[in-house]
């Protein structure tokens, strides 16, 4: 969670091109760990208007309805260092940005897809693609939505925490599975 | 552990620390041969293993430039990562799930069995079932092998219970949790798997084999290994004999050493090995080592795999347990009235959150893709792993137009897919989405080709040199003190996950090159 910052005007007024902001919604799965009721996502190559655009574009490739913004900017702030990293990057998102014109995000979801199904071959598209998908599924926002529970080791595995707690069909016999160790 | 010098001519050099070249190094150097292993990657343990997917993928995984072509699935899912393998202490033993199936005998004798099959260059593996069981076993005694010798077999996951229930209602007979190189008991000095579900990550609790953890050290602790880790072989040279005289590579700094040998074991997966052939031509060689009937680096193979996953209206968790512990076995058998020859494992897998939706689902965005991902939870997932068929034209090049950062070219990676290849996993992702469909599935999806994880066959064993590049103890046609000690050796892929051959193999390698040294033949 320490991507997304608390908050602050000045600090952000001092470095930044551009922000993402939302509020954290009482109840969801960011709730759970989000430190705080606020939250920013600092941008320092692409503009607020890019950053709105490009969650918009984000929430079309890969939409859950009840998963915060917050995860979604996270990708943004991805795209936004590679753009500051790299001026063909910047370049090819400040076009594909104009591209989708300034009525997308404001548009019906179907708008939107026709829209990006026009661009679905461009290395833009095809980038906003690979880096959503990379990146909004690698948060703990994302791990708590899906209810995914992550690497286990620290816990001491899934050998008592359920890894053969399914109970809606049969059991294995014996002589297909393997004994439990001892106290699982 | 010993230190070799440049001009030493005594030793051995194997390059790679994989299953291939890491068993290979303690078998040798616990028979007192001195070894130099040249091992590209960093050494990493069960303490530094990350476990955060996307950074233990970049911790372990070769990621130096490839290119592809071809019209194999790879060419459209992941373009430019066409293989998935590890640069690291261990080799891919650090990131394998560790099942271990042997070949069928039948397997072995692939050109015999299926007979003449157009646009294929099947042959017979040169070495009998009977020859490679001696070596299966020890190699099964050596990985702590489940339903082997007495070890248990792993417990039966959530994931299990959906592909074991639906299996059985097709009539499937051949079902359980596996041959695998995970420990169900603490056995070989290391711990026992809590099921975890990140072997992909590295196994923190050393309950998977891996050469990083076992070969390895043991063949330091004997003294005669000297390893040099982040050591990148870019040529093998040879003397006016034709025989090979030493290794040159770039250390750590990136600076050019050049390390003598008395013989030189290639063990750097199936696409670097070929590759390092090749970069190695000379006048003498124009055409790159052992490459005088042309076959380096042809007659590559992958295998087919594909993910199918069962989504139901009831949680899996599919992500708790040992990745791949559960098998089926009956579709591994060779009857053509299927419409293919060779046969497949239907093997349990799951990948994590991060990368489901990368590697294992089909291409796609919208809500279609997105739903998938968000029934994540209820998805049961298992994956094929089958024979592909060897073809001449599918093979690893030097990609003249594309350089690596010391400036050689890069592998080029081209499969043309052979029409049994696309029957069989046709036939498999029918049976596989029916043993879901039969205990419930209100979906089934089918992933795409991941990139490639089985490289193997490249530079393979063969009785006639014509047909490939070793003979049946990997030793290469052409220079007797070269030899091949990995997967690319295999002569066919069969339906078996490959690390227990390569196992096998370089166990019996092992023993060839110690009585050959002592008898000064190499």
């Amino acid at each position: 969670m320490n991507q997304l910052i608390t908050l602050n005007r000045r600090e952000l007024l001092k470095t930044t091109t551009g922000l993402v902001t939302g509020w954290v919604v009482a109840g969801s799965s960011l709730a759970l760990i989000a430190p705080g009721r606020a939250w920013a996502v600092d941008l320092v190559a692409l503009t607020s208007f890019d950053g709105a655009m490009l969650m918009s574009m984000a929430r079309t490739i890969a939409p859950h309805d009840k998963l915060d913004d917050a995860a979604y900017a996270l990708v943004i702030k991805v795209v936004d260092g590679d753009a500051a990293k790299d001026a063909n990057t910047l370049k090819m998102i400040k076009e594909g940005v104009a591209i989708l014109g300034t009525g997308f995000a404001a548009g019906s979801e179907n708008a939107r897809v026709e829209v990006l199904k026009k661009i679905e071959s461009s290395a833009f598209f095809q980038t906003m693609r690979v880096k959503t998908l990379q990146v909004l599924y690698s948060s703990p926002i994302a791990y708590a939505y899906f209810e995914y529970e992550g690497e286990a080791f620290s816990k001491g595995g899934y050998l008592f925490r359920g890894f053969n707690d399914l109970r809606w069909l049969p059991e294995v016999p014996a002589e297909d599975s393997g004994p439990l160790p001892a106290g699982a | 552990m010993a230190r070799v010098e440049f001009q030493d001519e005594s030793a051995v050099v194997i390059i790679g620390s994989g299953a291939g070249g890491g068993t290979l190094a303690h078998e040798l150097t616990r028979r007192g041969i001195k070894v130099v292993v040249l091992e590209a990657g960093k050494r990493q343990s069960t303490k530094t293993f990350s476990q955060v997917p996307g950074e233990a993928f970049l911790q372990l995984t070769w990621l130096d430039a490839r290119t592809q072509s071809g019209d194999w699935g790879v060419a459209k899912s992941s373009p430019t990562l066409p293989v998935w393998h590890c640069k690291t202490v261990g080799g891919t033993t650090v990131h394998w799930t560790a099942a271990t199936p042997r070949f069928e005998p039948w397997e072995l004798r692939a050109r015999s069995t299926y007979g003449n099959i157009l646009g294929t260059s099947l042959i017979d593996w040169p070495i009998s079932y009977q020859d490679l069981l001696t070596y299966y076993e020890l190699a099964e005694r050596r990985l702590g092998v489940t339903r082997r010798n007495g070890v248990p077999a792993l417990p039966a996951s959530n994931n299990f219970k959906v592909m074991y229930a639906g299996a059985k209602k097709l009539g499937y007979k051949q079902v359980h949790t596996g041959h695998m190189a995970i420990n169900s008991r603490a056995q070989d000095g290391r711990g026992i798997c809590i099921q975890q579900g990140f072997c992909v990550q590295g196994c923190k609790m050393g309950a998977k084999w891996s050469t990083l953890y076992t070969e390895i050290p043991r063949a330091e602790a004997t003294g005669n290994l000297d390893l040099r880790i982040e050591c990148m072989a870019t040529q093998i040279e040879h003397g006016t004999s034709g025989l090979v005289n030493a290794v040159v590579y770039r250390d750590t700094q990136g600076r050019e050493q050049r390390q003598k040998a008395r013989i030189v074991c290639v063990a750097g997966n199936g696409i670097e090995t070929p590759r390092l052939l090749l970069l190695s031509d000379s006048s003498k060689f124009p055409q790159g080592l052992a490459n005088s009937a042309g076959q380096v680096g042809r007659n590559y193979c992958h295998q087919i795999i594909g993910f199918v996953w069962g989504i139901f209206d009831k949680p899996v968790y599919s992500w708790r347990g040992a990745t791949l512990a559960g098998v089926v076995e009956d579709e591994v058998r060779n009857d053509p009235s299927r419409g293919f020859v060779g046969g497949y494992r239907m093997e349990l897998c799951t990948l994590d959150l991060p990368t489901l939706p990368l590697v294992g689902l089909p291409y796609g965005w919208g809500r279609e893709f997105a739903s998938l991902v968000e029934n994540y939870r209820n998805m049961a997932g298992m994956l094929i792993n089958g024979e592909d068929m060897p073809r001449a034209q599918n093979r690893i090049t030097l990609n003249r137009d594309v350089k690596d950062a010391f400036g050689l070219p890069v592998a080029n990676v081209h499969v043309e897919e052979h029409p049994n290849d696309q029957a069989m996993r046709k036939h498999a992702q029918t049976q596989m989405s029916r043993v879901y469909e039969a205990v419930g599935a209100k979906r089934v999806a089918l992933g795409p080709t991941p990139p490639a994880t089985h490289n193997t066959c490249s530079a393979r064993m063969s009785a006639n040199p014509r047909d490939g590049v070793t003979n049946t103890w990997g030793q290469t046609h052409d220079i007797k003190n070269l030899f091949i000690s990995d997967g690319s050796a295999m002569t066919t892929a069969g339906a078996a996950n490959p690390t227990l051959t390569i196992v096998a193999l370089a166990l019996r390698q092992a023993e060839y090159i110690s009585q050959e040294m002592k008898a000064q033949k190499i």
